[in-house]
């Protein structure tokens, strides 16, 4: 191989955010292959500073319009630990009915205008409405209901209202749920439709794998979304888990002298947050439907392919689709009960980690005895995500060349690779070292 | 149908959540379609690989201006636009991100001792009028969807849409949602631009002013009513409206 190539994806597109990929080859020698992270920084550790605990979710919910309904949960759970807050079992479960709702509506979003274009040889979705009018139709329809389910419980799907330190500050009707739980119901078709026309091109996805370690929220009692340890399983199935208020200990945040991104790492080199960290950890406790599409794929734990996250993804809207129609039965046979927020019995420090649709998040908060903010601390799964892109791409890109393949496949395939991970970088509240301040 | 020629529309993003794109994916399939009929999406990162060299007849600019390297992006875009409008509360005032801008150490705050890179490099969060003239402005933190598809549908009809300058308290009173100083809160609905529909007392929480202000806003009275009747501590009062009005206060930087 005596070739030169450069490529340069200034601004990549189809996720959230800023970022690059920059190839540099010459004569056949790889000089640089980069995930780098442009995005302009903004600073929301330091916004919430000064401002009372029944503010703050309000405020970190604006870190991320994909993921607001994941943000504002994990602050709120934060704030909750660092007051001395205990929600009611009811609390619990109108919270794991709207972060399915988020992750549902989210994983469909990325399936079906980020990455369907790359499996059906489209630059983006609008030249698919003349072609594959129906999918887009659907895709639609399921984002719509998607926004509506969360609505039910947040207020609305963006920048939640509802979700409030110690509770609810309003609830949906019986008849809303009766009626939320007919349209769940309804998804069945297109969720059918979805699997089929995913399966179709599933033979797209590339054949690379490796091995790293995945992250993920877990428990006892169900496929962890918002309770529980943080949990990784390496390459040979083997778990460990630990505490979150240990999530520093975990996490490692570091710089990299190669990037201006910050890196996070565990037992290895770097690990993966996300959906196929998610199935990988609690492939048992996901409901048997989605079990059964997950099967159609061939998908079993421990996988590590990264182009998997999109089936994984696929795999979990399914699991959020049916697993809230239960949890809605147990709701409208108990009744639902108008509960006064529980208010704070202590003011300190406290932390959460929630699943959000990328992967595991962090928040962590400090009060003063007036129950205003003092510190603030986020660590974002995309961010997580950096150090196993990049490993990733430098395992890739060769065995891309390897194969002969042209500068413009290996900049879609490239492409391809980064989108898996449904980046979502204007989330990332910071790339550098952290000082938290006591 | 005639064969009238689209709209050529493009969407870009600086500083900001990028919520307000999102919000246009949850117009509904109906709504969504035909849109398109009038519309063609020409430029928008977040979902196209597609750009364009050609004139743009709309461009929606969502995010703040929040470092001089995006000044010439901006200006760019509206050399390519016949008409700019700052979609959303970051583009409009700044929004949310001005909420750092009365601090003086929040670089050091989140970065440590790498406050200094160049990368890191981001003033004031302001709003995108800062940089370049802007004939539209969709407010909020979201944009309303309603609202949206009400400027755009003005535009193309040739009309100028009316943005309301009355208080949210208006909309609270129409819809009849009892005051949040009645039952023990506060709220910025007061002195906060309406248009929205009030959706946040509705929903048991303050309005907090993410449509900017109507115009000419007593705030001097504000904090006088948080303090006296929300019994909110002096300083918490003078600080409220910072959350997304940082840059219309009367002690903006």
């Amino acid at each position: 191989m005596s070739k030169n190539i450069s490529i340069n994806v200034h601004h990549l597109t189809r996720v959230e955010g800023h970022g690059n990929i920059i190839a540099d080859v010459t004569n056949g020698t790889i000089d640089r292959i980069e995930w780098q992270v442009p995005e302009a920084p903004r600073f929301f550790e330091a916004m919430v500073r000064g401002r009372h605990y029944t503010e703050v979710a309000r405020i970190t919910s604006r870190i991320c319009g994909i993921c607001s309904v994941g943000h504002t949960l994990a602050s709120v759970q934060a704030t909750e630990a660092a007051l001395g807050i205990e929600v009611s079992p009811q609390t619990q479960k109108l919270r794991d009915i709207l972060m399915h709702a988020e992750n549902f509506d989210s994983h469909i979003l990325h399936l079906y205008f980020l990455v369907a274009p790359d499996l059906l040889g489209a630059p983006s979705v609008f030249p698919l409405v003349p072609t594959h009018g129906e999918a887009v139709i659907r895709a639609l329809r399921m984002k719509k209901v998607g926004a509506d389910w969360a609505s039910l419980f947040a207020g609305r799907s963006t920048h939640p209202t509802r979700p409030v330190p110690g509770g609810f500050s309003e609830y949906p009707t019986m008849e809303e749920l009766r009626k939320l739980r007919a349209d769940l119901q309804g998804l069945n078709p297109d969720l059918e439709a979805t699997v089929n026309i995913v399966l179709s091109v599933a033979g797209n996805l590339p054949a690379f794998e490796r091995p790293t370690e995945y992250m993920a929220l877990s428990n006892d009692e169900d496929y962890a979304f918002l309770r529980g340890f943080v949990q990784t399983v390496m390459p040979d199935g083997t778990k460990e888990r630990w505490p979150v208020s240990e999530y520093r200990r975990i996490t490692n945040e570091y710089v990299h002298p190669r990037s201006t991104a910050k890196y996070t790492k565990n037992k290895m080199d770097s690990y993966m947050a996300g959906a196929l960290a998610r199935f990988n950890n609690n492939y048992d406790q996901l409901h048997p439907k989605a079990k059964q599409i997950a099967d159609a794929f061939g998908l079993k734990p421990v996988n590590c392919n990264p182009f998997m996250n999109n089936v994984a993804q696929l795999v979990e809207a399914a699991h959020s689709v049916f697993e809230s129609i239960r949890l809605l039965d147990e709701i409208l046979e108990e009744g639902l009960r108008i509960e006064e927020l529980v208010q704070p019995t202590r003011f300190g420090q406290g932390a959460s980690a929630v699943e959000v649709p990328r992967g595991i998040l962090f928040h962590d908060y400090t009060y003063d005895d007036q129950g205003m903010c003092t510190a603030g601390n986020c660590i974002i799964p995309t961010n997580q995500n950096h150090a196993n892109i990049q490993l990733d791409l430098e395992k890739f890109f060769p065995e891309l060349l390897q194969a002969g393949k042209s500068e413009k496949e290996l900049e879609l395939a490239m492409e391809m690779l980064v989108r898996a991970y449904d980046p979502c970088i204007s989330c990332s509240t910071h790339y550098l070292k952290v000082r938290f301040k006591d | 149908m005639s064969e009238k020629k689209k709209v050529r529309v493009a969407f870009f993003d600086f500083a900001s959540c990028e919520g307000c794109q999102v919000e246009l994916t949850n117009l509904s399939d109906p709504v969504f379609l035909e849109l398109l009929n009038h519309l063609e999406f020409v430029e928008f990162r977040e979902v196209m690989k597609e750009q364009t060299k050609e004139p743009i007849d709309i461009a929606f600019v969502e995010g703040s201006f929040t470092r001089e390297a995006d000044r010439k992006r901006l200006e760019s875009i509206r050399e390519r636009a016949g008409v700019v409008i700052a979609f959303g509360a970051c583009a409009a005032t700044g929004g949310i991100n001005a909420l750092k801008n009365h601090q003086s150490d929040y670089k050091e705050d989140v970065y440590g001792k790498d406050a200094t890179l160049p990368h890191l490099d981001s003033t004031f969060a302001r709003p995108i009028s800062a940089a370049i003239k802007v004939d539209y402005t969709i407010n909020g933190c979201p944009m309303d969807r309603k609202e949206f598809v009400y400027i755009v549908s003005h535009l193309l009809h040739g009309k100028d849409p009316v943005i309301p300058n009355h208080p949210v308290c208006v909309e609270c009173k129409m819809r009849e949602t009892v005051c949040r100083f009645q039952v023990g809160g506060h709220c910025l609905g007061l002195v906060a631009r309406a248009g929205c529909g009030a959706p946040c007392p509705a929903d048991g929480v303050p309005c907090e002013a993410c449509r900017g202000f109507v115009d000419h806003p007593n705030e001097e009275a504000l904090e006088e009513v948080l303090v006296l009747r929300a019994n909110l501590p002096a300083k918490r009062a003078q600080n409220l409206s910072r959350m997304f009005t940082a840059n219309l206060r009367r002690d903006a930087q």
